[in-house]
This record gives C-alpha cells, structure tokens and sequence, in this order.
C-alpha cells in the first residue's frame, strides 16, 4: 500500500543568508526532493533606465558603478565602450592600457568573492571567505589609491579615465601580482581535493552545452559547459588582441567545473596584468571630449566581457544631450534563466550550491 | 517515610555510593556536589564559547572579541545578558505546552552526563559502576527535547530540521555503542573509573579505529560541523531554534556547548586515559590534567569546524550506515579476539598491530565508499 | 562517488587551516590604530574656498543628484557672487562630478571621516558650514598640489596595519 505523501511550500525569502541580495524562491517541496521553484525578484529596482534619460552621457557615468556593485570598473568600461562606439571616438593608447589594468584587477576581486561565497554557502564556516577577503582587501587599497572610493568607482570617463596612476601604483602592483599565485595555490590545497567538497558539488547541477547556448547564458557558466566563448578573444575589443592569454573551459558544466573555472580565470588575469604592465606606454589620459556631449542619431550596442558574463549597453540617440533610451543587458538576470531546469529533482542544500555557483549580484538582476 | 530509612537507605549504603565520612548525611553531601557541578557546568559552556570564538577567530586570521573585559573575558557575560534580556516571542498557532518543554527536555539529558565522569580517583559525583552505560541512555534523550522543538513551532523550516534530527542523531548512536565497547572489553569494567584506571597505555593508542569512529559519531550526535546540517544557517536558517528568542534560546545555546563539553569529557576519560597524568596522586594535579585534556580535545573539535564544510543528510546517513556501522563491527571482532585469545601478550604488541589494521580498513573502505541518491549517475 | 583519496584531502586543507593560524591577524583596532586613507579620497563632504569662487554654478549643473543648489546674484561690480549655497550630504553620493566641474578648482573633497551625526536634519549645510579653514585638510581628488601635503597611503600588500 502506498504511502500518502502531501507537498508543502517553502518560501526561501528575501532575507536569507544564502540568496546574494534579496532574491526570493518558492519552493515545493515533497520530503526533501524539489518538485518546482518559482523565483519572485524585483525587490532592489531603482529605475536606472529611466534615470538615466534625465542626465547627460558623462553624468550617466555614477549610474553604471552601482549595476553590479561588485564589479564597477567593467560597468563603467562597458557603457563607455557603448558610446565611444555611437559617437566615434577614439580613446588615446595610455588610457586603454589603464582600463584593461583594472579591468582585470577587478575580475580578480569578483572570482575571489564568487568562489568565496559559493564555500560559504555550502558550509565552510567562513573560513576560505575570510582567506579570499584579505586579497581582495590589497586590490581595494589599489583602487583607493588610484581613485579615491573603494566600491563604486567612476573612474572610466567617456574618451578615457579620469586620473593618471600616481607613482606608488606601479610598484604596489607588481608586489600584489608576485605574491598572488601563492596564495591560490593555498586556496587550491585547502579546496580543490577537499572530499567532502567534491562530494557536495561533483554531478550538482550539470547543464549541458546545448541547454547553456540555448538559454543564453554567458560568462564563467558557459564556459563551465565546454563553449569556448570569450569576447575578448571573439569581438575584441580595447586592446586586449595585444596579449597572449588562454580561456580555460571545462567539460561537464556542474558546479564544481564552474568553480574551477573561475580559479583558472584568476590566473589568467594575473597574466594579462604583468603583460600590461609592460607594454604601458606614456601618453595622455582622456581624448578630445567637448563638455556637454552630443552624439549624431543612431544606436549602438557595445559589450564587454565582465566577471559574471557579457555585459552590454544598447544606447539609443536622437542627438540631444540626454540619452534617447538607455538598456542593459544585464549578466546575472540572464544566467538564472536555467535556475529552474537545475534544481527540479534536488535536495534544498544542492540547490543552494547551485544558485551560489551561478554568482549573481541582486544590483544587476532588478537594475 | 519509614520505610525510607528502614528499606531504601540500607540499600543505597551498600552499594558503596555514600560518602561515609560526611556528617550530615548522604542528601547533604549529594546536594552540595550537585550545585558545584552545575555551577561548573555552565561556567565551562561559557568559557567554552568564549574558547571557540578566539580560536575559530585565530584560524580567519583575525582577533575575536577582545574589548568586554580584559581579553575579552566577559563577552559570554555581555551575551547571557542580551539574551535574557529580550524579549519572549511565542508563535500565534504554535503548540504552547510543546514549545515551552523543549529547551527544557533538551538540556537536562546534557547536564545529567556529568553526574559519572571522574574528576579524580574517585570523585564522581555519582561513582556508578555501570557509568558508560547510563551516560549511552541518557545522551540519546535530547533528541526528544528537539523533535519536540521543532513540532511545535508551526513552521516548515524547524519542521524540516526535526525530521533531519530524528534520522541523523538515531543513526549514529549504533556505531557510538560499538565503538565503547572495544574500550569496555579491554578494560574489563563499565564503571568509569574504573576505565580510566586500566588504562596503562591511553586507549587511542590500542584502539585507533575506536577512537576515531567514536570521535567521527560524537560530531555527529552533537551537530557540529560538518555534520552540522541541522541548524545549517545557508539553508534552513538555524534549524528547529528558528522561532525561540530569549531565555529558551539561550538553554538551546547552552545544550550545544554543553553536549560539546559532554562528549570532550567522554573522550578524554575512555581514550585519553582521564584523570592520569605525572604526579596524579597529589590532591589537584588530576583535575588540572583532566581540563588541559578537554580543552585539547575541543580545539580539535574547533579545528575541524573551521576547515570544512557541510555534507548533506543522505550523505550523512550514508556515511554512518555503511561506513562507520561495518568498521565498528570489524573493530569489535577484533578487539574480541584479541582480548580472548591472548590475554596475557603485552599491550605493546596489540598497539602496533590495531594502528596498522586500523590504516588497512580505512583505505580499503575509501575505495569501496559510495553514496547514492545523486540525479545522475557518475 | 569514490572518496579516492581516503581523507588526504581533508588532511591537506586542515594543515592550511593550521599554518593560517599561526600568522598574524590583519586586523586594526580601531580607535587605538588608525590607518593613513587614500591621498585621493573623495567619501567624504566638501570643502569650499570661498576666495577663488566666482558663482558660475557649474558645480550645481554638474550633480547628478542635485545636491548643491546655489542662488547667485550680481554685486555693485557687476561680478558675481554666491547668495546661498546649500549642500546636502543625505543626498551626496560622493562620485565627484562637481569637483571636475569646477573651472577655478575651489571644490574639493575632505578626509575627516568621523562625521557622523545623530539627526539626518543636521546633513543639510549651508555655505558657512562646509568653508575651508586652516584645519581642514582638502584631498587631493583632481588637485594633485593637495596630493603632496598629505601622507602616504597605508597598503595592506606592505604589510603594514597601521600608521599612528
């Protein structure tokens, strides 16, 4: 005789420790096994779209640092990719040197708080978070020095960056690129061949590679599936056709090969970094931008390769100061399309693991 | 009542627990000790949590709470105060007779293990000689106090982590059993002092298998990591404690540490050889060994906490049904056959050979381990 | 799923947990230590030299926010000069797009950071409040003579955790 079983709803809410930011998931479940989720987000929508058609193309600037909070120099690199592309300008070779500096600089910090957080999720008491948090805390002085804030940057201008380096930076930077390696290899030996790490991510969450292209998916989760996608090596853009680096891709798309993946990116980053500093050459800062800046009508769409995956601004202009209209593609939001596919037929704790492993940021997500 | 002092008093006289040099009696003697005891039990809960939080803090590379008294010494104070303090919130559906005794049936099973554990030659506070047996029946009753926690808090979460509660605590009791009673087979006694008397050679040594599945068995019966999915803060959001705030959630507080206090005491008194150390005959020098030892076994504790993360419930289950349950059986045979068949071969022998059986079983079982219930096949 | 290598990883990542352990912890004890901030830091409030400004307004065209409203108004020269100067530091989000603006450089922004106040009504100055004294010391955001006077930035990748 069979057992009469009833499913129940779990609502994991908006404030969880888990969900990164506030992000809702409705589960139900029978016994422990998942039979659907539905995501409810929304919760941390500010209107950045509309606001940004009340101020001009240089103010829209403060807009973009606050997308992904976490990851504000490829936010602002992006938007200002996307109008150099609709108004043609060209941006002078120091200032391209110095955008993929902290553009790769910046992929580190985020790959750090990825990784960091997706331990914490599955239970290490805060311990590898902790180890992850301190370098990231030399790349946030970097930034400090350069720029003045230690979150929302504003660095990147249209036609350029803001500030030249001071004369410390240079030799903080090599200090920080000769002592990083070791410190992943200490992140390695503490995770990588943890057993009780590969038993809670190896086979959890496995999205095949026809199931990643075809729900748009970009970034580290794409590259995890086995696509080798990077557009920096695809569409380049800025001046990263100058370096030799590789893209690391995995195999079977679960959550620890996304783990991996990012590990691998950290240390391609740190090579495109010691080549750049190199090739640095002297120069000027910022192009011959007028004030208040009036692009011809037309549209544009230009995207870089953030941390989290392919950001993109679509700027609509009709010549005036103000944009026509502003949209963002925005990473996260579309990573967590095949939320659902992963976690139907899995226990509560994989789907945490799995939703950790996608790394987004709410900021992003709800715009 | 007559028949007290006619029937009853006799009796407990000859079994050998009174202490025959107090004047006022047995009662008086027993109540004392009992205040003590308690008195000790909550004052080592609070420096045990303050213990955890400089050491797991030590291990992240920062300072933990040093600004409330010198060292930070009175930070378990500052939190006893803050949690008395606040206020008592009851669910509106909740079941309320359930929901006001489950602290409580969770922390007096916790509390009553130390009546047996020898402090001294001797100095139990109840010298029973079937001691590890009692503290096997009591520990197994604070599983009841959680059921009950979770069952009448009205809500999915603590419901969900009672059901994990019931399946993980129950499972580990049978490998604990077994793995005590290769202790008790080579001391020959059940009485505690009386272990930790035979123990010429510290048992971890003769038992190394033992000692690491009761070590493995006690995480789990206590909840720490990473066994400690019941009160998972990323997932269920702490578990069958979800809906207590206050005094009832400060007795939970103190049930963990003080199950953690139980089960270090535990294992220093059967593997570690207890009370003994040089010079144990003067009168202090036993109690001092015996806190050095505890304090020891739960920086190991701690250690592993800091380190690793979580494992999930079937893994769990799988773990201690076909891993610990047969390597506790095998170590039984053996320490049976060994404890009949040569009982007169010197101990140093049966040392070397349980270490290097002990390393055979644990790689031949790592090979041969899986777990199941993954979506998709390896 | 094999466990393959028989707890040796466990046994490797509780000896990095070991060796963490016995370093020195990176924390400052704040009010005890303090650290040098950024030479270029803009977080905090602004600071106005009343002298160069000529009340072009620029600063207030430039917020993003509009947080700086100004009423100017010409004086018997015919030149400019400034009536009223609020400054909101509630609304501020400190992206420094008005210390750019400024065409004479009498912006810029401070680096006292203990500014905290217990009221949000007390945020709201006016141009006495934020005026440049002796003691207030400007950053050096978009004015590299500041720079100088400053001292030098406290790097965690020296090693060093404090500075005072």
């Amino acid at each position: 005789m069979a057992l009469k079983t009833e499913t129940f709803l779990v609502n994991a809410g908006p404030q969880h420790p888990s969900t990164h930011g506030v992000f809702r998931m409705r589960f139900i479940l029978d016994g422990e096994v998942i039979q659907d989720v539905e995501p409810v987000f929304g919760y941390l929508h500010r209107g950045i779209e509309k606001l940004a058609e009340g101020l001009t193309y240089s103010q829209d600037m403060v807009f973009t640092d606050r997308l992904d909070y976490l990851a504000s120099m490829t936010n602002n690199q992006a938007y200002a990719v996307a109008v150099e592309k609709l108004a043609g300008i060209q941006v002078p070779e120091r200032a391209e040197y110095l955008r993929v500096i902290m553009a790769e600089l910046m992929r580190i910090s985020s790959h750090l708080m990825g990784v960091g957080f997706l331990t914490n999720d599955i239970g290490a008491f805060l311990t590898p978070l902790l180890y992850m948090y301190r370098e990231r805390e030399k790349i946030l002085d970097l930034f400090d020095m350069v720029c003045g804030q230690r979150l929302t940057y504003n660095y990147m201008r249209i036609g350029g960056v803001s500030q030249d380096i001071p004369e410390e930076f240079l030799p903080a930077l090599k200090k920080f690129t000769d002592t990083l390696p070791r410190f992943i290899e200490e992140y390695e030996q503490l995770l990588a061949t943890n057993e009780i790490l590969l038993v809670r991510t190896k086979n959890v969450g496995i999205l095949t590679k026809e199931a990643a292209i075809n729900y748009s998916t970009a970034g580290p989760v794409l590259r995890a599936s086995g696509v080798k996608w990077d557009i920096r090596k695809a569409e380049p853009y800025s001046v990263y056709n100058r370096f030799n680096f590789e893209i690391p891709t995995a195999t079977k798309g679960d959550v620890y090969d996304r783990y991996r993946i990012k590990i691998e990116e950290m240390k391609q980053s740190i090579i495109i970094i010691k080549q750049a500093m190199e090739q640095l050459p002297q120069g000027e800062i910022q192009a011959k931008v007028p004030k208040v800046l009036r692009p011809p009508k037309g549209e544009a769409y230009g995207r870089i390769e953030g941390p989290k995956g392919e950001l993109g601004f679509y700027l609509v202009s009709d010549g005036a100061t103000n944009p026509y209209r502003l949209h963002i593609r925005p990473p996260s939001l579309l990573n967590l399309t095949p939320l659902r596919e992963l976690v139907i037929g899995v226990k509560i704790a994989d789907a945490m693991a799995i939703f950790g492993s996608i790394d987004i940021c709410m900021g992003e997500v709800d715009r | 009542m007559p028949t007290f002092t006619h029937n009853i008093l006799p009796t407990v006289l000859n079994t050998g627990i009174l202490a025959p040099d107090w004047p006022a009696g047995f009662w008086s003697h027993m109540i004392i000790f009992v205040v003590i005891l308690f008195l000790f039990v909550i004052f080592m809960a609070m420096g045990f949590i303050y213990f955890e939080r400089r050491v797991i803090s030590r291990f992240q590379i920062r300072i933990g709470p040093n600004r409330v008294g010198p060292f930070g010494l009175f930070q378990p104070v500052a939190d006893v105060i803050k949690i008395l303090i606040k206020e008592d919130i009851v669910p509106l559906n909740a079941d309320k007779l359930i929901h006001l005794l489950a602290p409580v049936a969770a922390i007096v099973p916790a509390i009553m293990v130390f009546a047996v554990i020898p402090f001294q030659n001797g100095a139990a506070l109840a010298n029973l000689n079937i001691g590890i047996l009692y503290i096997v029946a009591i520990s197994s009753v604070s599983v009841v106090g959680m059921v009950m926690a979770g069952w009448g808090s009205n809500n999915k979460y603590a419901l969900v982590s009672a059901m994990r509660v019931i399946a993980q605590v129950v499972s580990y009791e049978i490998p604990l059993a077994l793995a005590i009673i290769g202790v008790v087979l080579f001391a020959g006694t059940l009485s505690m002092n009386g272990i930790v008397l035979a123990q010429k050679i510290p048992y971890i040594l003769l038992q190394p298998l033992g000692f690491l599945i009761y070590f493995l068995g006690s995480m789990a019966e206590i909840n720490r990591t990473p066994f400690d999915l019941l009160e998972a803060e990323g997932e269920i959001v702490a578990g069958y404690n979800i809906e207590y705030s206050g005094f009832k959630f400060a007795l939970f507080y103190l049930t963990e540490y003080t199950e953690a206090i139980a089960v270090s005491t535990i294992i220093t008194t059967l593997y570690l050889s207890g009370w003994r150390g040089p010079f144990d005959s003067l009168p202090v020098l036993p109690v001092i060994w015996f806190l050095i030892k505890v304090f020891a076994v739960f920086a190991v504790i701690i250690w592993v906490r800091a380190t690793l993360p979580r494992l999930r419930i079937d893994q769990v289950m799988g773990f201690a049904w076909k891993c610990l349950l047969p390597l506790a059986l095998i170590n039984l045979l053996i320490t049976g056959a060994q404890v009949v068949f040569w009982p007169n071969v010197s101990q140093w022998v049966f040392v070397g050979v349980n270490i290097v059986l002990a390393g055979v079983l644990i790689i031949l079982f790592s090979r041969f381990f899986r777990t199941t219930g993954d979506k998709i096949e390896a | 799923m094999k466990l393959k290598n028989y707890g040796e990883g466990i046994a490797k990542g509780m000896a990095v947990t070991m060796k963490n352990a016995i370093r020195t912890p990176i924390t400052t004890q704040y009010p005890e230590k303090k650290l040098h901030i950024s030479r270029r830091t803009r977080g905090n409030q602004l600071v106005w030299d009343k002298d160069k400004c000529i009340a072009c307004s620029m600063c207030a065209r430039a917020c993003p926010v509009q947080c700086i409203s100004m009423a100017t108004s010409r004086d018997e020269n015919k030149k400019l000069k400034v009536d009223k100067m609020d400054y909101d530091a509630g609304v501020c989000i400190f992206c420094g797009l008005c210390v750019e603006a400024c065409p004479q450089k009498c912006l810029y922004m401070d680096t006292d950071y203990e500014k905290a106040v217990y009221s949000r009504k007390k945020l709201n100055f006016t141009k006495e409040d934020i005026l440049m004294t002796e003691k207030s010391k400007p950053s050096g955001y978009y004015n590299p003579e500041n720079e100088t006077k400053l001292p030098k930035q406290t790097l965690l990748v020296d090693g060093k955790l404090w500075d005072k």
